[in-house]
């Protein structure tokens, strides 16, 4: 006879909790949300009165000014082609979403970074947070966000900020921690604040290596973004949705491909500015 | 004469525990127990103990030892890089230990620039700004402090090199820039730890005649590390000699080539090339016998054959050295009835100050093997280096092994700048 063990309702708690918080904070999380929207709509509507020659343009010249002409070239190209497929307008909702899930993300991640490299305490008990936050399978997050935050695409970025913030987050504390002893004792010897240290030493030093986590970010937020259009999130990931739904493998592709570009615009485009710095 | 100069810092019963609990491995040390038992009683390391000395005010005081001899955490307990398990560093009137945070960094600001011996130059900064640093860390404003680094830039003789980045520049020229920033912080000692090690012999050779001529220059207190004991002998007013953490002699270079305190100071010695250390002054002995200016051969022929001496100095009623008579050339002018030395005396014979490296003594010994007389100001005999007491000691020097971190720079230290 098998002794049978209750199944641990790890699920319900877990909805029980969700539930009350949503209960309790809806009003403020929906504020938010109301906030979000309005943030999101203000930078898509600009890009978008921006006519496309016009980005194109600005985006030639980051490229040349910061990197090469080479890939001033192929940007135009790439955009060229999302424009000519017809994808404009969903590339620029995606670029919205990216950039503002970027910002929320980086703006609390520099800080928590910093803090965790800092303190071992901090960083003892934040690394497996981390863990699980990289981890839990994106789609996961969409779940609970909904409730938050209501259909569309404040949303997906709670989620991708949820989903992309670990890199940063790393990459600031490993920067943080992979000063040199040396320089710390050099820093120390001359009676240097914590403070000074901070900012006189171990920020200049790390930041190559902050960049590289920006970077990191910034790629997860876009596969996230995309992955958000299953709740609503307008742009390409909504193209390719609807190309499911139609088994349309022809727009589903090529939607697909914009995707691609804008990734590797964006990858270059930080690349170059984290190399472009002093080392 | 150094012990009645100003103490500038006074460090008492230093004792340093790397490990969590210090107070158990104090008492054992207390029992007698020595760094190893403790360690493996207790599995902690006694990195320092009970270490005594004073850096006095304007010296330039070389800490040496070999590497696990504790030298590098002395000096980091000094300005409390690393915190003391124990005992008082006083400098000014100010207990090091006891300070609380923002006291240290004040004191930190005010007493100690350091220099490492991998640089520690921020890479991010250009050549000036590393010289800027300590001045900025303490507030003064951009003008002042850009105008103190530039001019200690100007000493350290890298005058157009300020927008320069660290890693343009050679491993000498780095730690120049090292120098600056100490330079320009104008703290009241100069730390530096191992500040040449990791610079090629020849380099390290110019630097060390550099620092000599700023340190005189500027009379800046100054506690020096280093593994290497020529270096040490070469710069250091004095020396404290450190041995598993405890101190094993304290004295001048002379003091130390001359009196080692113990077999393990000695065996370290045996591996310097002494005579580059040693001044004819060290190898001279007395005068066991001379003749007067007045005197006949016939005198000078007895003096010699008492002391068994092939030859013998001629001096004035004043002792100033006069000239240099041979036995054979004493007994020619006996048979010819010659009256006094002075007739058959040779002006062969080499003669140094007191202050002249033992070293160029040895070309000397090539032409004649008359004893070289040694002479002061005044030309008077102070006394006379014989060639046998300087090869017996090349010959022990290099017969005996040398201890291993030494060998390099025996070997390639340069010769005789002056």
């Amino acid at each position: 006879m098998a002794i049978e063990f209750p199944r641990v309702p790890l699920g319900q708690w877990i909805e029980g909790g969700l539930n009350w918080l949503t209960s309790e904070y809806s009003l403020i999380t929906r504020g938010i949300s109301r906030v979000t929207q309005t943030g999101i709509g203000a930078l898509n509507d600009a890009l978008m009165w921006l006519p496309e020659w016009a980005l194109l343009a600005i985006i030639a010249g980051l490229c040349w000014k910061i990197a090469n002409v080479r890939l001033a070239i192929g940007a135009v190209a790439g955009m060229l082609l999302i424009w000519n497929m017809g994808l404009w307008e969903p590339m620029i909702e995606t670029l919205t979403l990216v950039v503002i899930a970027t910002l929320v993300a980086v703006m609390i991640a520099l800080p928590v970074g910093i803090a965790a490299a800092l303190s071992e305490r901090l960083y003892r008990s934040i690394m497996p947070i981390l863990d699980f936050m990289q981890t839990m399978p994106a789609f996961v997050y969409l779940i609970p966000a909904i409730p938050f935050f209501g259909i569309g695409s404040v949303s997906a970025i709670f989620a991708t900020v949820i989903f992309s913030m670990p890199p940063a987050i790393r990459f600031t504390t490993l920067g943080i921690r992979q000063v040199p002893v040396e320089l710390i004792e050099a820093a120390d010897a001359y009676g240097a604040t914590r403070r000074q240290k901070l900012f006189k030493v171990q920020l200049p030093l790390s930041l190559p290596t902050v960049m590289a986590g920006i970077n990191q970010t910034i790629m997860l937020a876009l596969s996230m973004v995309v992955i958000a259009a299953m709740i609503g999130a307008d742009g390409l990931g909504s193209e390719v949705w609807r190309a499911i739904q139609r088994l349309r493998p022809g727009d589903g592709f090529e939607a697909g491909i914009a995707v691609v570009i804008l990734a590797m615009l964006l990858d270059r485009i930080t690349q170059s500015l984290r190399k472009s710095r002093k080392a | 004469m150094s012990e009645n100069r100003n103490v500038k810092i006074r460090v008492r019963n230093l004792s340093k525990v790397f490990g969590s609990q210090p107070k158990k491995a104090l008492e054992l040390r207390d029992q007698g127990l020595k760094r190893p038992e403790i360690l493996d009683k207790t599995g902690l390391t006694l990195g320092l103990s009970n270490i005594d000395f004073d850096v006095h005010e304007g010296e330039l005081l070389v800490i040496m030892g070999l590497s696990g001899s504790g030298k590098s955490t002395l000096i980091r307990c000094l300005n409390r890089l690393i915190e003391p398990s124990e005992g008082e560093i006083v400098i000014d009137g100010e207990n090091i230990p006891e300070l609380d945070e923002k006291s240290l960094l004040e004191c930190r600001r005010r007493h100690f620039s350091m220099v490492f011996q991998n640089f520690a130059l921020f890479p991010h900064r250009t050549v000036q700004q590393n010289a800027e640093f300590g001045l900025e860390i303490r507030g003064i404003d951009a003008a002042e402090r850009a105008e103190t680094a530039r001019h200690a830039l100007k000493q350290v003789g890298l005058e157009g090199w300020e927008d320069a980045y660290p890693n343009q520049l050679s491993g000498g020229m780095q730690q120049r820039v090292g120098l600056a920033r100490a330079l320009a912080n104008d703290a009241s000692v100069l730390l530096m730890d191992e500040a040449f090690s990791a610079l090629d012999p020849l380099i390290r050779g110019d630097m060390q005649q550099e620092l000599l001529q700023l340190q005189h220059r500027m009379k800046k207190t100054t506690v020096f590390i280093t593994h290497d004991l020529d270096e040490a002998l070469t710069i250091g007013d004095r020396i404290v000699l450190l041995k598993d953490g405890e101190i094993v002699q304290i004295g001048t270079p002379e003091e130390i080539l001359t009196k080692p305190a113990d077999d393990y100071v000695r065996r370290f010695i045996e591996g310097v090339d002494k005579s580059r250390i040693l001044t004819a002054e060290s190898a001279m002995r007395r005068v066991r016998a001379t003749v007067r200016d007045s005197d006949g051969p016939r005198t000078a022929l007895r003096k010699m054959r008492d002391h068994s001496l092939d030859s013998i100095y001629i001096v004035d009623r004043d002792r100033h050295l006069v000239g240099l008579i041979e036995a054979d050339a004493a007994s020619q002018a006996l048979e010819q009835g010659r009256e006094k030395v002075t007739d058959v005396m040779t002006q062969e014979f080499r003669s140094v100050g007191p202050g002249e490296p033992l070293h160029n003594l040895f070309a000397m010994f090539h032409d004649n093997s008359f004893p070289i007389a040694v002479v002061d100001d005044d030309k008077r005999l102070l006394g006379v280096v014989v060639k046998g007491a300087v090869l017996d000691e090349l010959a022990q020097a290099a017969e005996t092994p040398q201890p291993t971190e030494t060998t390099e720079s025996v070997e390639t230290a340069p010769a005789g700048e002056e």
